[in-house]
């Protein structure tokens, strides 16, 4: 079999930890009865959104990174086959080794056996979406071999058995004391008048993680860039447990998402300043690796790149969609979504939540796998996203796209028209003209009879009953502004008054 | 067919469209104006933000400015190409030097055909190391893996960085200090001692990497 150019495939898509096992709302429901989380995350969104804000604003040139950033990426999708090619031609001739993985389980099985070929059984880890997405802890510790996670959240999170909630403080749902006593649970060495204070915290870390450092043979990373004209990949990152992994063992694999390129040297200068101030909120972050194949006499001899595909061509193939895949995994977006804020990461499902997770995950699984369908509705749509998103990715447009997709693939699976098509049909009707709109108006007395004495609807029913779930409907006006208006000014007909500002505008316009 | 065929035809068959390969708008600043008295306090300012400790010092007084700092340090390790004069005021309690024997001499030179054990780095408490560039307006100090910087690893084991920075290799912006070096070189850019928000988003200096970062900016 071959596929030829302009000949479109299906699309195949990806595997691995990007689905919704509970439907959003449903899994928003029991998150959101959760207080602490409310208070933990509301703390550190707002500590981060003021961060960003004021290292954003120090730039006079912001927007024209943003634009130089989108543009670059929107190159590097149209571009790219030749320049995956060219990266691999770069990358080997400097000693690198390229493993091509097509979905989750593909990549696991490589990494598994780069690192049974070493001997070793223990690996140590740099915090990486990729391998996060793929399981490859779960995946590695079924072959026997343990992964240590080294990044300060990702260790908490290990160590806790949970699941990260956030792409860049995957432990962001937890605060110092509930922290501290994960560590005087689950760490040996832990000292037990340990404090919550989190440089206290932070040294724990460091010695519990020291000796592994020191000892690893091998290291797993994932990657924020690669350089396609010179075969180099980049890591950014605070606090040293990268340049450890990268720099100390003898074995280097790196996973990465095939859509994680850059053309070259003088892309990195505009990514280098966007990712930094939209993450953390620095200017920089303390420390960011970049490695181009093997040094002979400095860092690891063997290395090697694993890249995935893992439903990131199916993602591609979405024309409105694509642009999700320029993101750099910045967590801006989930920072100052009202959504996430509220219900958290966990609720996503996926590796990715937040407002990227709500369109990246359906894009690499497809709109119909498991509950994912429900994911494009966890927003209202109300755009802060895209405001912030250093790369401009149109996340309520895509947003949107996915709901017709979900609705579209839902259509005609069912032999009775549902609630929400007979609710479109009246709502097409009555609001396709006025005197329909005006007669159904008159009906609303009808609703401050449903709403009783408190005057307020608590339970509506059928679907709308999603809405009340959470909040009361106020009991309706006694009557529509249609025929308070009409009742004031007079024009008993059709409740519309020729607006008098118009002939006075005229008259101006002559003068 | 080989996952690498297959993931290129996938990827050649999504984008059946052609979608057109749009311009790159440069239109973000690529040079600065300040002189260098501005640059080095701009990013004297931006290290002190990072809580790393910086002395700016006529290039005569380096010397003096890395013994005091090494001062407490039982043992530090340079880089084989480090400029010798810069080490000409640290007492390393034995004038024979290496001939002290292994283990003993205050100093550790790490060379290419000698470099040093990782338990060996670990025991060692500073590191003194050149740069390739400096970005003012970030804080930024890159090394690029030269002979006066070493490999990476004698810059990140030890607990203390000590770096001279010269005033000449000052760039105002991120873009001018990338297009004063070469991309294919291990690099390390370091903004400050190590540090990490993973704590309800509160900055703690100090984890893996050097938790004490001292620069002598040199003119």
């Amino acid at each position: 079999m071959s596929t030829f150019l302009g000949m479109p495939s299906l699309p195949v898509f990806g595997s691995g930890n990007l689905h919704a096992a509970e439907s959003f709302p449903k899994a928003a429901h029991r998150e959101l009865g959760n207080a602490q989380l409310r208070a933990n995350l509301g703390h550190a969104t707002h500590t981060i959104r003021d961060k960003r804000l004021q290292v954003v604003s120090e730039l006079p040139d912001w927007e024209q990174l943003r634009d130089a950033g989108s543009a670059i990426k929107e190159n590097v999708m149209a571009r790219l086959p030749e320049l995956l090619e060219q990266f691999e031609a770069n990358f080997t001739a400097r000693g690198g080794v390229i493993h091509w993985a097509r979905d989750a389980d593909e990549a696991n099985a490589i990494v598994a056996g780069l690192i049974r070929d070493t001997g070793e059984t223990e690996v140590v880890k740099v915090k990486s979406m990729a391998t996060q997405e793929i399981g490859l802890n779960e995946y590695l510790e079924e072959q026997g071999i343990a992964a240590f996670e080294t990044d300060l959240a990702e260790l908490i999170v290990q160590l806790d058995h949970d699941k990260p909630s956030h792409i860049l403080v995957p432990a962001i749902h937890k605060n110092r004391t509930q922290i501290r006593d994960i560590f005087l649970r689950e760490m040996p060495d832990a000292d037990p008048e340990l404090t919550d204070s989190p440089a206290v915290l932070a040294m724990a870390a460091r010695a519990h993680l020291r000796r592994k450092f020191l000892t690893a043979k091998v290291a797993v990373s994932g990657a924020n860039f690669a350089l396609a004209d010179s075969g180099t990949l980049a890591v950014v990152e605070s606090e040293g447990n990268g340049r450890m992994c990268l720099t100390l063992p003898e074995t280097l694999i790196t996973v990465m998402g095939v859509e994680k390129l850059l053309p070259g040297w003088r892309d990195l200068e505009v990514f280098m300043q966007l990712l930094p101030r939209s993450s953390t909120g620095e200017r920089m972050n303390p420390y960011t690796s970049l490695w181009t194949g093997v040094t002979e006499g400095d860092g690891p001899r063997n290395v090697h790149l694993v890249l995935l595909d893992n439903g990131r061509s199916a993602a591609l193939a979405d024309e409105m969609g694509r642009s999700a895949l320029h993101c750099i995994r910045c967590s801006a977006c989930m920072n100052v979504c009202p959504v996430y804020e509220r219900t958290g990461g966990h609720a996503y499902g996926s590796t990715y939540p937040g407002p990227i997770g709500a369109i990246l995950s359906p894009l690499l699984t497809g709109i119909e796998a498991e509950e994912n369908s429900s994911l494009p509705y966890a927003s209202s749509l109300c755009g802060a996203c895209y405001d912030a998103c250093p790369v401009k990715i149109n996340i309520p447009d895509i947003l949107v796209h996915l709901r017709s997709k979900d609705v579209d693939s839902k259509r005609g699976t069912k032999k009775l028209p549902s609630q929400m098509d007979v609710g479109m049909k009246a709502a097409s009707w009555a609001l396709s003209s006025g005197k329909r709109l005006g007669l159904v108006e008159k009906g609303l007395p009808l609703g401050r009879l449903a709403a009783g004495p408190d005057k307020k609807i608590s339970k509506l029913p059928g679907i709308a009953a999603g809405w009340t779930q959470s909040r009361d409907i106020p009991a309706p006006p006694p009557e529509s502004f249609r025929s308070w208006w009409a009742r004031e000014h007079g024009n008993p007909n059709d409740g519309v008054v020729p607006p008098q500002e118009t002939a006075t505008q005229g008259k101006e316009g002559q003068a | 067919m080989s996952a690498r065929e297959d993931i290129l035809g996938r990827i050649r068959s999504a984008l059946s469209d052609a979608p057109a390969a749009p311009p790159v708008p440069r239109e973000y600043r690529t040079t600065s104006e300040l002189d260098e008295e501005a640059l080095i306090l701009l990013l004297v300012d931006r290290l002190v933000d990072y809580k790393a400790q910086v002395s700016v010092v006529p290039a005569a007084e380096v010397p003096a400015r890395v013994a005091e700092l090494l001062a407490e340090a039982r043992s530090y390790v340079v880089p084989a190409g480090l400029d010798a004069g810069w080490l000409a005021a640290v007492d390393d309690g034995t004038s024979t030097g290496r001939a002290a024997g292994a283990g003993t001499e205050r100093r550790r030179v790490d060379a290419a055909g000698a470099p040093l054990g990782v338990a060996e780095l670990d025991g060692i408490d500073a590191v003194v190391t050149a740069s390739a560039v400096a970005v003012a307006e970030t804080g930024t100090i890159i090394l690029d893996g030269s002979p006066n910087q070493g490999r990476r690893a004698i810059s990140l084991v030890p607990d203390h960085h000590i770096c001279i920075v010269a005033a000449t290799d000052i760039a105002g912006i991120l873009p001018e200090a990338l297009r004063r070096i070469d991309g294919i070189r291990p690099l390390t850019m370091i903004s400050g001692p190590s540090a990490t928000s993973d704590i309800e988003l509160e900055r703690v200096e100090g984890v893996h990497g050097p938790r004490r970062l001292d620069v002598i900016i040199s003119r």
